[in-house]
């Protein structure tokens, strides 16, 4: 299989930057799409297409709740704008998300970098941990969180083939490679990294690399782990959810994202309906963030591989010790 | 013209009062207030369809303050877009006709609207993709006076001057009056002229129940070749029609209309006893 994810862990291109490309490479066939931008290009890749295509380039200014409405305006007009900005700055515009764009149906794409503690030393100001929750709860909204450049670029060409509204973020920092070539991107589905019959982690964004490590060294120890990446939150896919909690013994959410309302709800949510294997949620746990390195970060809230890892060997070890008594 | 023009915006009033009385809630004062207005546009202004195959017209219409619904619906009614008998379902359940517009049910519609500031923004955001189809037509956006209160006015305004979108006219429904109390008493809007002009806008004052000088203003913005994006300030009477309503905030709404309010707004709209019976037969 050419795209079989690899841990060879060679550094990439942020997400950002993955997207800023690969939207440019994909509007040179496609005139309808738009890109706009609230005065962050350099930030979220879109200068990539703003040097490409700056006829189709729309500069908002620093006024996101406006951005997000012109955006509904231009869908409407039969463009397919792409809103561009930071997580944080996209929720600023959350409820011209809710009114002109989703529950007006407008073929509107909300692109976000720089969430989570993968923005780093900027801090908690700028670290967007309740982006996952606030779209996923607005009806027909998409949410996607791909792990790395190559699947970026795969899911900016099927946002650009899917009509309707659709939030994905990206990410601020250089991101180890999960795929040696482009994966296939389908809306709705998640992916077994790596296979393995005694617990499940599901991880997204830049979380899935840090998963993978851990299963690793979960491996070494004897326990043999199963990776669901799950770029697609909302639609989820409950059949891959439902398997693992029936072929594992346990499963463990790894997330970039407070633990409320992000992947962690989203699986619990799928788990409830078929209850088999217990759920660990590892994500920030309600706290805010603050300064710091991003590998730093997901160390001190436990999302690292390192603390991917013991949080699954603990699961693991509670879990036999229960079947023990 | 105008008298004909006279004559649908009276039937207008009574028909959207009609609808708020069966809804049991609604705004009729800022209803009221705007009907001149959408007459005008929607029976003299807006463009035939010959381009936009399903829409009412070539030029779009986006009505920002989106609780004026029932206003919008009765002048549909009145152009044919929807059945006079449909208003009654203003409001209830498994209607098309929301409290607030609602493009999931109503396809003639172009954007939900009913949260403040938003309107506006789409309408600009209609603007420049005409602008880079470089297409004619036109994009019209009616605002409320409290809604100039919302920032993202005043987003859109620099946008909208900063693209230079002369296809592009706000039109704000200026009653001087919002939910609680005057705007003086919420947050004062004056001088709302200059704020516009200072945006960029050129901005044109004007009596919102004059027909004549409503259609001369919007047809003139609809031939602006200045490279700047036009406001009309329509000074109107929140509850114009309804002596009883006319200045006072209570009727902002959403209240429900008694029976005996009912019949004496009827009446102070110049319907005959005999005429509010009919409409139960609409």
């Amino acid at each position: 299989m050419s795209n079989t994810p690899t841990l060879v862990g060679q550094q990439s291109d942020s997400l950002r930057e993955a997207f800023g490309i690969a939207i440019a490479k994909v509007a040179d066939n496609d005139p309808q799409i738009i890109v706009l931008d609230a005065d962050v290009a350099g930030g979220t890749g879109a200068h990539n297409f703003r040097s490409s295509h700056p006829d189709r380039f729309v500069q908002c200014g620093i006024a996101e709740q406006n951005m997000v409405s012109v955006a509904a305006g231009m869908a409407h007009s039969g463009f397919k704008p792409f809103v561009t900005t930071f997580a944080v700055f996209m929720l600023r515009g959350l409820e011209q998300i809710r009114l002109s764009v989703a529950y007006s149906n407008k073929n509107v794409k909300l692109i976000a970098s720089h969430p989570g503690l993968d923005v780093g030393p900027d801090g908690a100001s700028a670290q967007c941990l309740e982006d996952i929750a606030c779209m996923r709860s607005l009806p027909g909204m998409v949410v996607l969180s791909p792990c790395d450049a190559l699947e970026v670029e795969a899911a900016t060409k099927a946002l650009a083939n899917y009509d309707g509204p659709a939030y994905m973020r990206t990410g601020r920092s250089p991101c180890p490679s999960v795929y040696v070539s482009e994966p296939e991107f389908v809306i709705g589905k998640g992916k077994v990294l790596n296979s393995g019959d005694d617990i499940t982690l599901i991880s997204c964004g830049v979380t899935t690399h840090r998963a993978l490590y851990a299963a690793k060294a979960l491996e070494e120890i004897g326990i043999s782990t199963r990776v669901i990446h799950m770029p697609s939150i909302k639609p989820i896919d409950k059949e891959l959810i439902w398997q693992a909690s029936v072929e594992t013994k346990a499963i463990i959410s790894c997330e970039d994202h407070n633990i409320y309302g992000g992947l962690g709800s989203a699986v619990a949510e799928v788990l409830s309906e078929r209850p088999n294997a217990p759920l660990t949620r590892l994500g920030v746990n309600d706290v805010i963030g603050c300064s710091g390195e991003p590998d730093e970060l997901a160390a001190k809230y436990g999302i690292d591989a390192d603390g991917i890892f013991k949080s699954a060997k603990s699961v693991y070890e509670e879990l036999l010790s229960h079947n023990d008594k | 013209m105008s008298h004909q023009l006279d004559t649908l915006a009276s039937q207008i009033r009574k028909d959207a009062i009609w609808s708020i009385y069966h809804a049991k809630s609604g705004h009729p004062g800022g209803v009221l207030s705007c009907v001149d207005i959408l007459t005008v546009l929607f029976h003299d202004v807006l463009a035939p369809v010959e381009k936009r195959l399903g829409s009412y017209s070539d030029d779009f219409f986006i009505l920002s303050k989106g609780h004026a619904a029932p206003a919008l619906y009765a002048v549909a009614a009145s152009k044919g877009l929807c059945e006079r008998a449909q208003l009654k379902g203003l409001r209830k359940i498994e209607s098309s006709f929301q409290g607030h517009p609602d493009v999931t049910h109503l396809p003639w519609v172009e954007v939900s609207t009913g949260s403040l500031g938003q309107g506006i923004s789409v309408a600009t955001g209609i603007a420049k993709s005409q602008k880079l189809l470089n297409s004619a037509q036109h994009v019209f956006a009616l605002l409320g006076d409290g809604e100039m209160q919302e920032g993202q006015v005043w987003e859109a305004a620099m946008f909208a001057a900063h693209h230079k979108l002369n296809n592009l006219t706000a039109i704000v429904d200026y009653n001087k009056l919002q939910s609680d109390a005057s705007n003086d008493d919420i947050c004062a809007l004056e001088p709302l002229a200059d704020k516009w002009r200072a945006f960029g806008w050129q901005v044109v004052e004007v009596d919102g129940h004059d027909i004549d000088a409503l259609q001369q203003h919007l047809h003139a913005s609809k031939h602006n070749k200045a490279q700047s994006p036009m406001v009309i300030i329509a000074h109107t009477i929140k509850g114009k029609g309804v002596d009883f309503m006319e200045d006072i905030p209570l009727w902002h709404g959403s209240v429900t209309l008694t029976d005996k309010q009912y019949e004496d707004a009827m009446l102070a709209l110049g319907c005959s006893a005999q005429e509010i019976k009919e409409y139960e037969n609409v």
